[in-house]
């Protein structure tokens, strides 16, 4: 054996897509060294080059591979939730190239040896990208500021306490202030704690159920409050997973008026509403709580208009223990890395957004909020790219998830749209097994015309 | 007097398990109401030869401390000649080792034929009921319902008033936290009772509305003319600042006395699910008067509706056994 350099992939007879660009063509691409180095319609008339592995992409799109820029891995410290491994795989299964973790994990990721040892893994695992944010206080303590600087330049991509909210003003002042600096952002978990003791959301169907709520105030006043701070520092601000309508009009304002904010939200927030709970399914247990049918329609506004800037998966591992519990004592979070894309599809089958719009909230919007060399297709970019069929109809099914967890709020849901091979570096890191696999075929509105 | 000696042309009760009120038609409440009254009616001496359930085991699996209602539950089954366990657990204990559905199917080796369960988290009945292979009755799960007492409570209403529909029927107290609240209001609702709830602010659940009452935070104001006075049992834990100021200023705004109650009709009777907190909730003197209350009364209608329940519910598998011999 001797080493070899990373292949060239040829792919040929591809729908190329890339939100950032606007492009929208057949055609073809070419992958070399890990990176894209030319594409266009008509790129191999004379034959796909030398030496190269050739990918025929059946006329399905070819689209920069998904960045979900909020995810939970488990490890360190919960390897029986989720590992880089599993989490990598679910993610690959998903069509996701890079992914975000979140820094409350065992110990806290707050500081550099725990941004070096998120860094190593992922380079030993070689499956999806994995990129690390870290905390904003010691120990996710709320209290004491962490190194925001040298974290920054060892490769944190941003900052939050992850499940919690920072909650105390003072802290978010200074972390806003200070991060201004680096150019770092700040991740708030929007939920004022002392509003936020309940189970679900505040309403009927909690009321009937007996189990404590959650109002969509104490999303909304922590978002108002931050948006002062921001106003006043400067700083720059995401809100994750957005699941109120009044924060989505908050955060509209906020916009409107120049203000250094961003969000995004979750599949479920705009798939289901607080019915889903319906007799206590804890796989419908999640923080921020699904609420009212009139929020999530809100939240799909918002993405339609672009106040919501990105879609991440909120990817929350738990094993069966966590759930089959009374409600009460349930942990919250659902596993979302392999039903991303399809879930997020169903707004552009529904006619709420077109594909590119959809692609860019999952691509190049995450990655410029981010900040990382992803979610594009261009020259001199990472080939991380994802194959998928936007129409294929398929069940969800739990139990063949890669990820460790099965705690899908989505088993036996019906979506449309499937991931059939993933690449990452040009290389591909995920094929869609034989029997799930669609033959190659001309596109339904062809066969129509 | 079972649910056998029934006519033929009578409503067949279709559940396997007494999970909650919410969902029973009126004929289905109608129809436990009817034979929980036979149960009442029973002279104390017919009810010793009651053997419906003898070879039957009852177990009453009690997270939740109690005497009032455990006790009432165990007198019903042994009245009708079932094998009784009581298991009382500190849930807080075992919450952090032994799951709930560990314990579900531990007892469940032990073939039960009626579990009887009261747990302090919401659905943790229902849960329990989905990992065991017989009947499971809800002695109050969380705040989330209570059917026996509301049966109790309609079936003291109904001997005492002769019907349910059109009256005017006032909770008041702790509703957020109630699940006596919750199954009085579906029960009383589903029979066209009309019902408002009372209480502060602060101890009304969101959207209560929408269970198909109307909600006073003025106690006179809901007080007036209504023909039954539901009180409720308020937690000391939950007063003394966090949802009420004070007790002394909860009793003054919201606790029943004579001069409150002289806004309600005149023959208005007054409930309590027990046990009371006396110059709290409740006037001392006012709960003994035994013109007003039905407190006494709906201790003893506990057990028949109890007896009921069980007999209703176990009638599929007294059957099967009668056929089998």
């Amino acid at each position: 054996m001797f080493h070899r350099d990373p292949p060239r992939t040829a792919f040929l007879n591809a729908r190329l897509i890339d939100p950032a660009s606007g492009l929208d063509q057949s055609g073809e691409l070419l992958a070399e060294s890990g990176q894209i180095v030319d594409f266009g319609p008509r790129l191999f008339d004379n034959g796909p080059p030398e030496g190269c592995i050739v990918v025929d992409c059946g006329g399905r799109y070819l689209a920069p591979g998904l960045v979900d820029m909020r995810v939970e891995l488990g490890e360190p410290g919960n390897e029986h939730m989720e590992t880089f491994g599993s989490g990598g795989q679910a993610a690959l299964a998903g069509g996701v190239t890079s992914m975000v973790a979140l820094p409350n994990t065992e110990p806290v990721v707050d500081d550099v040896a725990g941004v070096e040892f998120v860094a190593r893994r992922a380079r030993e695992e070689k499956l999806a990208k994995i990129y690390t944010y870290a905390a904003v206080t010691v120990g996710l303590g709320g209290k004491e500021m962490t190194e925001i600087g040298l974290l920054e330049e060892y490769g944190a991509v941003g900052f939050t306490d992850g499940h919690q909210a920072i909650a105390n003003a003072q802290v978010m002042h200074r972390a806003l202030s200070y991060s201004r600096t680096f150019g770092a952002v700040i991740l708030q978990h929007p939920a004022e704690p002392s509003l936020s003791g309940g189970l679900m959301n505040a309403g009927e169907l909690a009321t009937r159920l007996g189990l404590a709520g959650i109002s969509p105030l104490a999303e909304v006043i922590m978002v108002e409050r931050d948006l002062r701070i921001v106003e006043m520092t400067g700083g720059r601000y995401h809100v994750s997973h957005v699941s109120a309508g009044e924060t989505v009009e908050v955060i509209r304002r906020a916009k409107a008026r120049g203000l250094n904010v961003t969000c995004d939200t979750a599949p479920h927030y705009f798939t289901l509403n607080e019915l889903a709970v319906g007799d206590y399914r804890t796989f419908a247990k999640v923080s921020p709580p699904l609420r009212s049918e009139d929020d999530r329609l809100a939240v799909v506004q918002g993405l339609v208009d672009g106040t919501i800037d990105a879609i991440a998966s909120d990817h929350s591992p738990h094993d069966q223990d966590s759930k089959r519990l009374p409600f009460a004592l349930a942990t919250f979070g659902v596993v979302g890395l392999e039903t991303l894309l399809p879930l997020s599809l169903a707004l552009v089958h529904d006619g709420a957004l077109d594909l590119q719009s959809l692609l860019a909230k999952l691509t190049c919007n995450p990655a410029q909020i981010l900040d990382l060399p992803a979610g594009r297709i261009a020259k001199g970019w990472p080939a991380d790219l994802v194959l998928f069929d936007s129409d294929k109809p398929w069940r969800i099914d739990a139990d063949a998830l890669h990820s460790k967890s099965k705690n899908s709020a989505f088993d036996g849901h019906m979506v449309q749209g499937r991931v059939l091979r993933t690449f990452v570096d040009g290389r591909t890191a995920f094929t869609i097994a034989d029997g799930a696999l669609p033959a190659a075929e001309p596109r339904a509105e062809t066969i129509g015309a | 007097m079972s649910a056998e000696t029934l006519p033929a042309n009578a409503p067949v009760f279709g559940y396997r398990h007494l999970l909650g009120i919410q969902g029973f038609s009126a004929e289905e409440i109608s129809f436990l109401l009817d034979i929980s009254n036979r149960y009442a009616s029973a002279l104390p001496q017919d009810l010793k030869k009651e053997s419906i359930l003898s070879g039957f085991t009852v177990i009453n699996l009690f997270f939740e401390t109690s005497t009032r209602t455990l006790t009432s539950f165990e007198l019903a089954a042994k009245r009708l000649g079932a094998d009784v366990i009581n298991m009382q657990i500190a849930w807080s204990s075992i919450k952090k080792g032994e799951t709930l559905i560990d314990t579900a199917m531990t007892l469940n080796a032990m073939h039960p034929d009626v579990l009887v369960v009261r747990h302090p988290d919401s659905g943790a009945v229902k849960l329990l009921s989905e990992k065991v292979n017989c009947c499971v009755m809800n002695g109050g799960d969380g705040s989330h319902e209570h059917p026996t007492q509301a049966l109790l409570d309609a079936l003291t209403i109904l001997r005492r008033k002769g019907r349910l529909a059109g009256l005017k029927v006032a909770i008041s107290g702790d509703i957020k936290h109630s699940r006596v609240a919750r199954s009085n209001i579906y029960l009383l609702t589903t029979m066209g009772a009309q019902v408002r709830v009372i209480a502060p602010p602060t101890l009304l659940p969101a959207a209560i509305e929408r269970l198909g009452v109307e909600a006073y935070t003025d106690m006179r104001a809901g007080l007036k003319d209504v023909d039954i006075v539901m009180m409720l049992r308020l937690q000391t834990e939950r007063m003394q600042g966090s949802f009420v100021p004070s007790i002394r200023e909860y009793f003054h705004f919201f606790g029943l006395d004579r001069d409150k109650l002289s806004l309600a009709k005149p023959d208005a009777l007054v409930m309590h699910p027990g046990p009371m907190n006396r110059g709290v909730e409740i006037d001392s003197e006012l709960a003994d008067d035994i013109d007003r209350s039905a407190i006494r009364e709906q201790v003893e209608m506990g057990v028949a509706v109890r007896m009921a329940c069980l007999d209703v519910l176990t009638a599929p598998e007294r059957s099967r056994r009668a056929q089998a011999r």
